[in-house]
């Protein structure tokens, strides 16, 4: 039996179990997809919001700041990449300054530092590309861009190191509350667990509703985005905001923290929880509205676009807490944006809600710190020419467009909770993510998978399921 | 009199064919640029052919997989049948261009043979 | 870190590095080395197992392999020294080579002149910004033609395929003769970009229907290709609403053009051409930076094989003058005059033309940017209109040439630019 079962293997999920693994307790995280941030963890702006955005006296705000101040320390602790190169929100005309300047005062309300209102000068000055028509902006000093796949799977093995368990391909169909226990039931059997904590993203207000009278509900709000090349890196080096107006919501202009640039997103509110394509309507919509802010945007440097989905609840707030009238079973629901930014801080809450609860012991070899994968372009090249000495598969470039060696891509893949789909490997590594998107690494890395892991090539998926690559061999329905 | 207007395929210029056929005999061959283009459209409304290009399974050799090629041309419609012939062909390593690797392939008269060195 | 010396370094072992290799040797120089990334030397053509390649160089119908096979014995018989499974990872502007492999590490190479002959990649569904989910089964068909032919893998069953450029046609028959089913090529012109012959031999010999002025306008299925959703284009290439047709298949292979592989070209600081995407050089083939040369597809995507041969060929004879003139150029009182391709013309290769330092002859090539039947491809030397040659069709899929002449170009006063454009009469 276990102590907690964690739903959701998305950053709030993990973070819960690394946050919860201080304690003594036995935690076994499920995710119904082949790994972990596999939802809206791997598709959003990859912001730290600075914390202005959120109303004034909200979870959202009080997370929001606290998980933006937990980052820059954190990201060090567990080996993410996380850069603090500051937020402007922008203010197109004069008459909406009053906005700017109400945004400014809910930021200082919610505890944000160093928040302050710049004028056109200072503006351009700081970035040479903003619209002719930018009056003003907010500058937000304190915010960031992180890494979302580095974080959670930085939080995913931390967690792991610490003994939580993570069960993959496992989907929660059902509960059974038993005496002091609850029976979680999955498509891969039955686990009786003391305490459940509900991370289940867009899906979260599904299983709520299985447990509560008083229902939630959650609305998947689709947001478009483009990425740009990394040959547009300094194009803007701050995160920039469009002030909302009565024109409209903007979307954002960013720099990542891998070096491309970030457009969008776009918030459609869809039904379909799964509904993650893009649209043409999409992505018009969010190259005609990033136009706004900045000027001489190089779309026409698009390598990708993608979508995710938020999991807006009716409240548009978090719900972070015990479950009324379903003890033991703790709520990480509605977790929108600022979501990513609020997930150290979520981590933090639901471990202390759960920990209180079960009177939990500390964990005394509770292991705070975590190495990422050994990136040979961070070494000298002294170093790096003793590394591939040592081991030539650091010698070897799989990736060229990012520049990635066969060593990082079999790290990736022995690691504890390593990759096991083509997927798996890009977002541990970045292969496959540059400008050919994977035309010319995918055959290498899918002959690197199948030897790793024991299995034909035919086996290696892009992301598990029946996302198969190989379908056969040649002549074989001839 | 039946015309029939062809794209020659013997060289990448593709030089549109104007072909003449009276009772099943080609009467006349108009817009070839070369020799070659006389031949193909004469061979093609009577008996097309074509080069059919394919890789077979190698053991033992530093590739996968050698790719391999008709000698000569062979019946259009056999084409298939010749796809069907190199199902489950394997060739151990090395093999060098030119070697044959199934000869007089589905009963063509016509030799399979390598087109590139694998060692 | 290990520094070597070379006097000529070929980045690309594919057909425009071997001819580069093998011309500069016979030029005279003995020092060169040829880095190639991929486990054998050929480059593209050891996926391009089909016919067609070799007409003009050899005289003979070769399938790509062979071709290739061609010029690796002379670069063997030549005893140019090569290495395998290594990647270039950066150029100085002084010519330190940055190269890595697995045996030797990362490493350092001190060139006279450097050849750049890196080939291109092909644009992907993220590039084309194609709406709709990102399944598996969505492949370039370069990527799919290497599962196929190099490692006997069938990346799908049914097919569609967005391009009717030849890599596009060439794997339509490929994989039916595979046993997959291709239910449609479509394609966003008016009209093909390959070559006619690839028409009648990769689709209409299998039945494959072609769809002109269309395009991809959704993806569906989360985990694989579940099917494509096509539609016709507007004169603005714009989907027109209520024309769109979808096929169930659980592959798409993208065909949609060719960008040269400038990474090192770029942060070298070599000059590049917006148009193509590839270095701007002189009649030498040599780029902004001196002693870096270009040729092959890295310079300007080709169509024909035998056009890369010759280029290279060129290109390594100019690195070897280079070299053996000590590493500089030979001094020349004309000027480097400008090649401006307009009016129809999109681009040449050369950029600029030297009158004193050209050969006799030299070729100059160019693409259109639209299909030109019974149209004038003139040259015009100042003002004054030197070449007025009549071309029955002229397609941005295949490349065209002029000549100039040293002998005319110098005898002309006070030259100073150089046109070419198409006229209508």
């Amino acid at each position: 039996m276990y102590d907690v079962i964690i739903i959701g293997a998305g950053v709030s999920g993990a973070a819960s179990a690394r946050e919860l693994s201080k304690y003594k307790l036995n935690i076994c995280v499920v995710e119904k997809e082949e790994d972990v941030c596999c939802g809206t963890s791997k598709a959003n702006s990859a912001i730290a919001h600075a914390g202005f955005d959120a109303e004034s006296g909200s979870l959202m705000a009080k997370l929001n700041v606290e998980g933006n101040q937990m980052m820059e320390k954190l990201s060090k602790e567990l080996d993410f990449p996380f850069k603090q190169n500051g937020s402007l929100v922008v203010c197109l005309h004069e008459e909406e300054m009053p906005d700017l300047q109400k945004l400014y005062e809910r930021g200082i309300e919610n505890g944000v530092k160093d928040l302050r209102i710049i004028n056109r000068k200072e503006l351009v000055e700081l970035e040479p590309n903003i619209s002719d028509e930018a009056v003003a902006a907010l500058y937000a000093p304190t915010g960031g861009i992180v890494c979302p796949f580095g974080m959670n799977i930085a939080f995913a093995e931390n967690a792991a190191h610490n003994g939580v368990e993570f069960k993959f391909d496992t989907e929660v169909t059902g509960f059974e509350k038993k005496e002091d226990t609850w029976l979680v039931k999955t498509s891969q059997g039955d686990f009786e667990t003391k305490y459940v904590v509900n991370a289940a993203g867009v899906y979260a207000d599904k299983f709520h509703n299985m447990v509560s009278e008083k229902k939630l509900h959650i609305t998947p709000r689709r947001g478009d985005y483009c990425l740009l090349d990394r040959s547009t890196e300094g194009f803007v080096t701050h995160t920039i905001f469009q002030l909302p107006s009565k024109y409209g919501k903007g979307v954002l202009v960013t720099p990542t923290v891998h070096g491309n640039t970030l457009v969008g997103p776009t918030a459609i509110d869809i039904e379909d929880k799964e509904g993650t394509n893009t649209t043409q309507a999409g992505i018009d919509e969010l190259i005609s509205k990033a136009g706004s802010t900045v000027k001489g945007l190089p779309i026409r440097q698009v390598i990708t676009s993608f979508a995710g989905l938020r999991a807006h609840e009716d409240g548009h707030e978090f719900y972070i807490g015990e479950v009324e009238g379903a003890k033991g079973f703790i709520d990480c629901a509605g977790i929108e944006s600022p979501g990513l930014t609020s997930a150290p801080a979520i981590g933090k809450m639901v471990a202390e809600i759960v920990s209180g609860l079960a009177g939990a012991e500390e964990n005394p070899d509770f292991i705070g710190t975590r190495k990422g994968i050994l990136d040979p372009k961070t070494l000298s090249n002294e170093e790096r020419a003793a590394l591939i000495k040592e081991n030539p598969a650091y010698g070897n470039i799989i990736c060229r467009c990012e520049m990635i060696t066969e060593g990082e891509i079999i790290d990736a893949i022995n690691r504890p909770l390593g990759a096991k789909s083509l997927d798996g490997v890009k977002r541990r590594t970045r292969a496959g993510m540059g400008r050919c998107q994977a035309g010319f690494c995918s055959p290498r890395t899918i002959e690197i998978l199948a030897r790793e892991r024991g299995v034909d090539p035919a086996e290696i998926t892009k992301s598990g399921g029946n996302s198969k690559i190989i379908v056969g061999i040649n002549k074989d329905r001839i | 009199m039946e015309t029939r207007e062809l794209i020659c395929i013997g060289c990448p210029m593709g030089c549109p064919l104007k072909v003449e056929i009276n009772n099943g005999e080609v009467a006349s061959v108009t817009g070839n640029t070369c020799k070659r283009g006389d031949d193909y459209a004469r061979k093609e409304v009577t008996n097309p052919t074509r080069i059919v290009t394919s890789s077979v399974i190698v053991e033992g050799g530093s590739l996968a997989a050698v790719s391999v090629k008709t000698k000569q041309d062979i019946p259009k419609g056999k084409i298939f049948d010749i796809m069907k012939a190199l199902k489950g062909v394997k060739v151990q390593a090395p093999v060098h261009i030119g070697d044959v690797i199934v000869s007089n392939v589905a009963d063509t008269g016509v030799d399979i043979i390598a087109t590139k060195n694998v060692l | 870190m290990l520094r070597q010396v070379y006097d000529i370094v070929i980045v690309g072992g594919g057909p425009a590095g071997l001819a580069a290799a093998v011309s500069a040797k016979r030029n005279g120089i003995e020092s060169i080395l040829v880095l190639e990334r991929d486990k054998e030397l050929g480059g593209i053509l050891n996926q391009c197992i089909h016919n067609g390649f070799g007409l003009h160089t050899f005289k003979e119908e070769l399938t790509g392999p062979e071709y290739a096979g061609r010029f690796i014995e002379q670069l063997e018989e030549e005893k140019i020294a090569y290495k395998l499974n290594t990647m270039v990872m950066d150029i100085s502007d002084d010519k330190v080579v940055t190269a890595m492999n697995r045996e030797d590490g990362m490493f350092e190479i001190q060139a006279k002149a450097v050849i750049l002959a890196m080939g291109c990649r092909e644009r992907s569904r993220g590039a084309l910004n194609i709406p709709g989910y990102r399944p598996a089964g969505i492949y370039s068909a370069g990527t799919a033609q290497r599962l196929v032919n190099m490692e006997g893998y069938m990346p799908g069953r049914e097919v569609v395929i967005l391009g009717s450029g030849d890599i596009g046609l060439i794997m339509a028959r490929r994989m039916t003769l595979e046993g997959a089913k291709v239910k449609v090529v479509a394609e966003l012109l008016p009209y093909s970009g390959g070559l006619k012959r690839n028409i009648v031999q990769c689709l209409d010999d299998f039945g494959i229907p072609l769809k002109l002025s269309h395009t991809v306008v959704d993806i569906d299925g989360k985990e694989r290709v579940e099917g494509i959703t096509i539609a016709q284009v507007d004169e603005n290439r714009r989907p027109i609403p209520g024309t769109e047709e979808h096929y169930t298949c659980d592959t798409l292979l993208l065909s949609c053009g060719l960008i040269p592989e400038n990474e090192i070209s770029s942060s070298l600081g070599v000059e590049m051409s917006p148009v193509t995407s590839g270095p701007l050089v002189n009649e030498c083939l040599e780029t902004n930076v001196e002693g870096v040369f270009a040729c092959g597809n890295v310079l300007h995507v080709h169509d024909l094989v035998d056009f890369v041969s010759e280029e290279a060929g060129a290109a390594g004879k100019h690195a070897a003058e280079y070299v053996k003139n000590g590493a500089k150029h030979p001094s020349s009182d004309a000027k480097d005059i400008p090649i401006t391709a307009t009016q129809g013309a999109r681009y040449t290769v050369p950029k600029t033309i030297n009158p004193d330092r050209m050969d006799e002859k030299h070729i100059v090539r160019f693409r259109v940017g639209d299909v030109y039947k019974n149209c004038y491809v003139s040259v015009y030397l100042n003002d004054e209109r030197v070449i007025h040659r009549k071309r029955p069709v002229m397609a941005p899929g295949e490349m065209e040439e002029v000549v100039l002449k040293k002998e005319e170009l110098s005898a002309f006063p006070d030259l100073s630019q150089i046109t070419v454009k198409i006229e209508e009469a």
